[in-house]
């Protein structure tokens, strides 16, 4: 049992924890004011990982952020997962958990990677369902992230903000607004990022996403955007960003770096950057 | 559309993506398809490089990432827990013909696998050298010994820990004979050790619940001295039960 006292996320700057930063960040963290782990980088029963967890959460607030529950399945939730959610939040109590709007199993095979959904009342039936679970066993509100995705599903029937906003209302769960996931799908499906974004209900949002981008070529020449973690927060999301946290007030915002991972300094500069906004927006 | 069906063309190369996924103008769009295609095989192939970065430089990063891919469609990951994926992966490369000629890469894979398990294992509070000084030698003869939950053991006809080391830490270079290897972890990081004749079924002993005594009987001629050292030093024993 552990209790490090951070209830709530600060609207603050926070990054997704690398263990090669951990020495970095316990002596220089800057700006940053919290940390998001992916869950299942931290179900193993001892050793290294749980020992950097554990003096983290002495000194800050902790976001679980899961990668693997395929809240979107089309088959039941994995009941054993669940279970080692459960188990790691009943011992570190972090301020926030989330998941993804995306499934990533199916038939017990899992594919890492999050996966897209049409967008149906069928779709919503059943992540609310999931959703009920997952609150239920964890005994707590979760967020759920709007993805990143690269096509379409001709069985869609509702836009992306009316999807999520009825999902939230029916569960009571909260929303995780990746601002550059709304500028990926924003591309790559020819909607207007800065609308989507005006639209967004922000009274339900707990925590914001900021993370790079990379660009390819879609079929017939179009433009797409790969949702890639590997590179600095791209301009027009920082723009968009702005935008968002001028209309919503200051959040707790996440920089995302997940592959190539810089040095710390390099990390830091990009939460830097997101203080200077939220600071604007206050 | 199923998910059973994004599901098959997602692990199919070359299989045309399923019905009514479409671009923002209604059109089919393979190579949009294609980016979900090649995260779930890049992320999948650079989970397995995580967990066999040996069996990776033994070789080469192209040979091991066309054959991750391989290994990939045979088995795919059971479960969200990538930490521990790969335990199939000895055991393909067994069965995998452009190895074959490499007769220790499976026993490597088997030690990444060791390794990987007690880097995750739970702690324990080690015993000390003091702890045993206290105890006459007829009284640790007799004792029974609470394994570290870190230490794992391999049984090779292949020199895997002399490998392990020459990779990983510039040690000399293997020749080709049988090893015991005994996986111990100090703080946080394994490391593979050579065990001389016999020792290995000692530590299983007490592994078991023996006393000192009855699983030195189990391989006359160990020396119990240098045993109790190495397992002292590297932090492998936690509790001694009188």
């Amino acid at each position: 049992m552990l209790d490090s006292g951070h209830s709530v996320l600060p609207p603050a700057p926070g990054v997704g924890y690398k263990p090669q930063h951990f020495a970095a960040i316990m002596a220089e963290a800057g700006p940053v004011g919290w940390l998001e782990i992916h869950a299942e980088n931290y179900m193993g029963a001892g050793g290294r990982p749980l020992a950097q967890l554990r003096a983290l959460a002495e000194r800050f607030a902790l976001s679980v952020h899961g990668v693997g529950l395929s809240i979107g399945g089309e088959g039941p939730l994995d009941a054993e997962h669940l279970a080692r959610l459960k188990a790691l939040c009943g011992w570190l109590h972090p301020a926030s958990f989330s998941e993804h709007l995306a499934w990533s199993t199916h038939d017990g095979v899992f594919l890492n990677d999050l996966l897209p959904l049409p967008y149906t009342t069928a779709t919503i039936r059943r992540v609310c369902d999931h959703i009920d679970r997952v609150q239920n066993v964890l005994g707590r509100r979760m967020l759920l992230e709007n993805p990143s995705t690269y096509l379409a599903f001709a069985e869609t029937e509702m836009d992306e903000v009316a999807f999520l906003t009825e999902i939230a209302k029916r569960t009571g769960c909260g929303l995780l607004l990746d601002v550059n996931n709304v500028f990926v799908s924003g591309v790559n499906q020819s909607f207007d990022p800065a609308d989507y974004i005006r639209r967004f209900p922000h009274d339900l949002v707990g925590e914001i996403h900021l993370g790079g981008h990379a660009e390819d070529e879609a079929d017939h020449g179009m433009p797409l955007l790969i949702d890639a973690h590997g590179s600095e927060v791209a301009d027009p999301v920082w723009a968009l960003y702005a935008a968002c946290v001028s209309q919503s007030g200051p959040k707790p915002t996440l920089i995302e770096w997940d592959n190539d991972v810089p040095d710390w300094p390099v990390l830091r500069e990009e939460a830097v950057r997101a203080a200077s906004v939220l600071q604007v927006a206050k | 559309m199923t998910q059973a069906q994004f599901f098959d063309a997602l692990l199919t190369p070359e299989a045309a993506p399923p019905p009514g996924l479409v671009d923002p103008l209604g059109r089919v769009a393979p190579r949009r398809f294609d980016v979900y295609r090649n995260n779930v095989a890049i992320s999948l192939v650079r989970a397995l490089e995580d967990g066999f970065p040996v069996v990776r430089r033994l070789v080469g990063e192209a040979f091991f990432a066309a054959m991750a891919l391989v290994h990939l469609r045979a088995h795919p990951p059971k479960g969200p827990l990538l930490v521990t994926y790969g335990a199939e992966f000895p055991g393909f490369l067994e069965r995998f013909p452009p190895v074959a000629h490499l007769g220790y890469l499976p026993d490597v894979a088997r030690l990444e696998v060791v390794l990987r398990e007690s880097y995750h294992a739970a702690d324990a509070l080690p015993v000390g050298s003091d702890d045993l000084a206290a105890l006459s030698a007829s009284q640790i003869l007799t004792s029974r010994m609470r394994l570290a939950p870190s230490l794992r053991l391999l049984r090779s006809d292949w020199p895997v820990c002399t490998i392990w080391r020459a990779q990983t830490e510039g040690g000399p270079a293997p020749v080709m004979q049988a090893e015991d290897v005994a996986v111990l972890r100090p703080a946080f990081d394994p490391r593979p050790h050579c065990l001389p004749t016999g020792a290995l079924n000692v530590i299983a002993g007490l592994g078991d619940g023996l006393s000192l005594e009855n699983a030195l009987g189990l391989a006359p001629g160990v020396d119990a001295g240098a045993l109790l050292t190495l397992l002292l030093q590297e932090r492998g024993i936690v509790e001694i039960l009188a």
